[in-house]
């Protein structure tokens, strides 16, 4: 089925040929922040970990989201999700994917990667990351590519698939909850060290995943016969609708705790953030707007009528990626750093090779998801419009 | 694409993944012949400084410094503050203590400069997140080390540790200019491992004292075994009322700090009492 | 099979480019010479190991000595003759093996080598 990604129209083969053009730029990055070092990001002693992990922690989410279909249709039996699981795998692959690059830009030393296989250490919440992220990818691979060849040769496809599918469904799970214990159990980082932060990960990717997702059907609808069906899409959007307010819930609770113990370093950091501190205000305007487009997007969602209404939908789903990508993929990690474990107050802001390398990586990822969707509709003969 | 091709392509995958993984476990039971060194009675090793030993701002916390960083080839980005890797340095006492929140504190503890290093805390998180053991606490004597040649740089234990201890290489340090020429054969780092201090392992093994200790001209650091009950530091402890950095957060930090008024410096003659002269040392 | 003459000309191409080092270097006039390794100048006779082995297992041996120092703080070597060393590249080895370029070097670019121990490890005073 591969080769249905090789052949395509003009519009395709442009998008494509953009792609690798961004991609040659974001390698050639690389290839001298790996020779000169780290030093021409915007990291620094204090800020060690910025955007690269941050666009990390946002995709694992988006990974994870999946789930969201697979487990309604797999578990349940409901059937009108049955046209989009292959849709929401084939954005968990390039996702995880994503997620296992930007680590490899943030690595010091990527030539000793294999060393996390050579030296496992169990006790390393790092190397359990490694372990469900490589888990997962192959998951994924395994169920997607099995369901559609049976889909193609028109048989149900093989009994044993079914327990593998249903293994991804805890393991999407797993994979945020392990990303989130890379954060919650620091002592050093009192902004991270909250309970919820697991939970938080989970309602933010349930929601951001799923509206990607919701947002990609349409792209897709548009330019084929590809039709989810409006049933799946009005129990997308709900589902994209509980998880924010969940999620928007759960913030809420975060403040609250920061703020009413008024403990200066749970209260710092929030300070940070919000208002600045000591001049660092630079992430202030950032999350300010993530708030008024969660809410706004609240509105938009918990509404019938506008969520009933595609063009508001795909704005509200619009305004949640929006929202949730500001607070994981800028504020949260951050803001974990500043002010520094001496209290002090610290500047970090992504210099332009850093932004360079992180926007191929975006790149690659589209590619393969233009790849794998192309495939997909091939196969399901539903790339010509009507 | 009929079958065979998709076959070929299959089995084609599926035998590069097996000899990458074949590999690694060749590799691997080769590296697992390395062994933990038993971990009965070994030592507890610590360091008490003295802060009624230190003036305010005394030129004694430059020497001490420049000696540990020169031994170990630290490098000095000094026009580039982002780049910086230290080992052992100097805050002011409200900050190396910021989780205290003084408001009106003793006058000669205001603002003075105080020596800050890796606690080689008994409870360490930072080798708890290590996901290749390239930091580890030895059982033999409690120094948390480090093997630069296994670190991947992934900066785990930077983010881990409470104390803002590590450094990393964000760019070759043999760039810097201190580094220009290399004096000693203690090796440097490279671009993308993090470093630390590792209480002078490589002078403990010839039986020396760490380097900031011998740096001290009477005892401003006192360097020994916590399980020794005869030793130094534990008399020390036993006998002056001390502090360590962030405590409450159950890492067992190493480096305890003498706190008493430098009034009760009685057995020193009272020349050598503190003053507050501008870079002096008693 | 499909396309059969356009895969056995591509084929052909890249054996011919795959084997270019092998008959380059057999239609080459000159014929490359083997290293010749500097022997110490501080009087020394024997190495750690017995020369044949430590031409085989130099790598080896230096990792287990990395390995053995640096993680089980351990740092004397015994060797097959009951000898004991210290295990330190910088202060055993190029103890005697003082000219970096005119010992190590000489192999290791002859074969195309580039161990990174010297990204770190110091060449002591006077060996370059």
């Amino acid at each position: 089925m591969l080769e249905k990604a090789l052949s395509g129209s003009r519009a395709y083969w442009s998008w494509i040929f953009a792609l690798l053009l961004v991609i040659g730029g974001g390698v050639a990055c690389w290839f001298w922040q790996f020779n000169e070092g780290l030093t021409i990001t915007g990291l620094s002693r204090d800020v060690v970990w910025g955007f690269y992990i941050a666009q990390f922690t946002f995709l694992v989410g988006v990974a994870a989201s999946a789930v969201m279909v697979v487990l309604p249709y797999y578990l349940h039996d409901y059937k009108a999700f049955g046209k989009m699981t292959i849709l929401g795998e084939f954005l968990a692959i390039p996702a995880v994917i994503m997620c296992m690059a930007f680590i490899f830009v943030d690595m010091g030393m990527p030539n000793r990667i294999v060393n996390v296989f050579l030296y496992p250490t169990v006790h390393s919440m790092m190397f359990w990351d490694t372990v469900a992220l490589s888990g997962y990818l192959v998951l994924n691979i395994v169920i997607s590519h099995w369901t559609l060849s049976s889909e193609r040769r028109e048989e149900s496809p093989p009994k044993w698939l079914k327990p593998i599918i249903l293994l991804s469904i805890p393991w999407a799970v797993s994979i945020h909850t392990v990303t989130a214990f890379l954060y919650s159990g620091l002592a050093a980082r009192p902004f991270w060290m909250t309970a919820i932060l697991a939970p938080r990960f989970l309602a933010s990717a349930f929601a951001a995943g799923p509206a990607i997702l919701l947002l990609l059907a349409f792209f897709v609808r548009r330019i084929s016969t590809f039709d989810p069906g409006k049933q799946a899409i009005d129990t997308l959007a709900k589902i994209v609708t509980y998880a924010m307010t969940v999620n928007v819930f759960f913030v809420l609770m975060e403040v609250f705790t920061a703020l009413y113990s008024d403990i200066p370093e749970h209260v710092h950091h929030f300070q940070f953030l919000f208002t600045g501190l000591e001049g660092e205000n630079m992430l202030a305007p950032w999350m300010w707007v993530s708030s008024i487009l969660a809410i706004v997007s609240l509105v938009v969602l918990i509404n019938p009528k506008t969520r009933s209404n595609y063009g508001w939908l795909k704005f509200g789903c619009v305004a949640v990626v929006g929202s949730l990508w500001i607070d994981k993929g800028l504020g949260m990690v951050i803001a974990g750093f500043v002010p520094n474990p001496l209290g002090k107050v610290v500047h970090y802001s992504p210099t332009a090779p850093e932004l360079m390398i992180s926007l191929s990586i975006y790149a690659v990822g589209a590619l393969i998801l233009t790849g794998l969707y192309k495939i997909a509709l091939e196969v399901r003969g539903q790339l010509k419009k009507a | 694409m009929n079958s065979s091709r998709r076959g070929f392509l299959k089995f084609a995958g599926l035998s590069a993944v097996g000899v990458a993984g074949s590999t690694a476990v060749a590799t691997r039971t080769r590296a697992s012949e390395e062994h933990e060194p038993p971990a009965t009675e070994g030592k507890r090793l610590a360091m008490v400084i003295d802060l009624r030993k230190f003036s305010k701002d005394d030129a004694l916390l430059g020497t001490i410094a420049a000696a540990c960083h020169d031994a170990h080839n630290v490098p000095d980005f000094a026009d580039d503050p982002k780049n910086e890797v230290k080992w052992i340095w100097t805050e002011d006492f409200e900050t190396a203590f910021h989780e205290q929140e003084f408001q009106y504190i003793r006058e000669d503890l205001k603002g003075k400069a105080t020596l800050l290093l890796c606690n080689h805390c008994d409870n360490p998180p930072c080798t708890r997140v290590c996901p290749t053991q390239a930091t580890w606490k030895r059982a033999s004597d409690g120094v948390v080390m480090m093997d630069w040649h296994r670190c991947i740089g992934c900066r785990y234990c930077v983010v881990a540790c409470p104390y803002g201890s590590r450094s990393f290489n964000w760019k070759d340090p043999r760039k810097a200019p201190n580094l220009a020429k290399i004096e000693n054969t203690y090796p440097t780092r490279m671009r993308g491992v993090v470093e630390k201090c590792t209480f002078c392992d490589e002078r403990l093994a010839r039986d020396q004292q760490p380097a900031c200790v011998e740096a001290c001209d009477n005892g401003e650091i006192v360097f020994g075994d916590l399980n020794d009950p005869e030793s130094e530091v534990r008399q020390l402890l036993a006998e002056h009322l001390t502090i360590r950095r962030k405590p409450g957060l159950g890492t067992q930090p190493e480096v305890y700090y003498i706190v008493e008024d430098p009034r009760t410096l009685q057995e020193v003659a009272p020349a050598a009492v503190v003053v507050e002269e501008e870079g002096g040392h008693a | 099979m499909y396309d059969a003459s356009k895969i056995v000309a591509g084929l052909a191409v890249f054996v011919v480019l795959a084997t270019s080092p092998l008959w380059y270097n057999a239609l080459s006039a000159a014929s490359p010479e083997a290293p010749v390794l500097q022997q110490p100048t501080n009087g020394s006779t024997e190495c750690v190991e017995a020369t044949e082995y430590m031409r085989a297992n130099h790598m080896d041996l230096l990792d287990t000595w990395r390995d053995t120092v640096v993680r089980e703080d351990v740092r004397t070597y015994t060797s097959e003759a009951g000898k004991d060393y210290t295990m330190s590249l910088s202060d055993t080895c190029l103890d005697c093996h003082s000219n970096k370029e005119q010992f190590c070097d000489a192999c290791h670019t002859y074969s195309a080598v580039t161990p990174y121990c010297w990204d770190c490890h110091v060449i002591p005073e006077g060996g370059q």
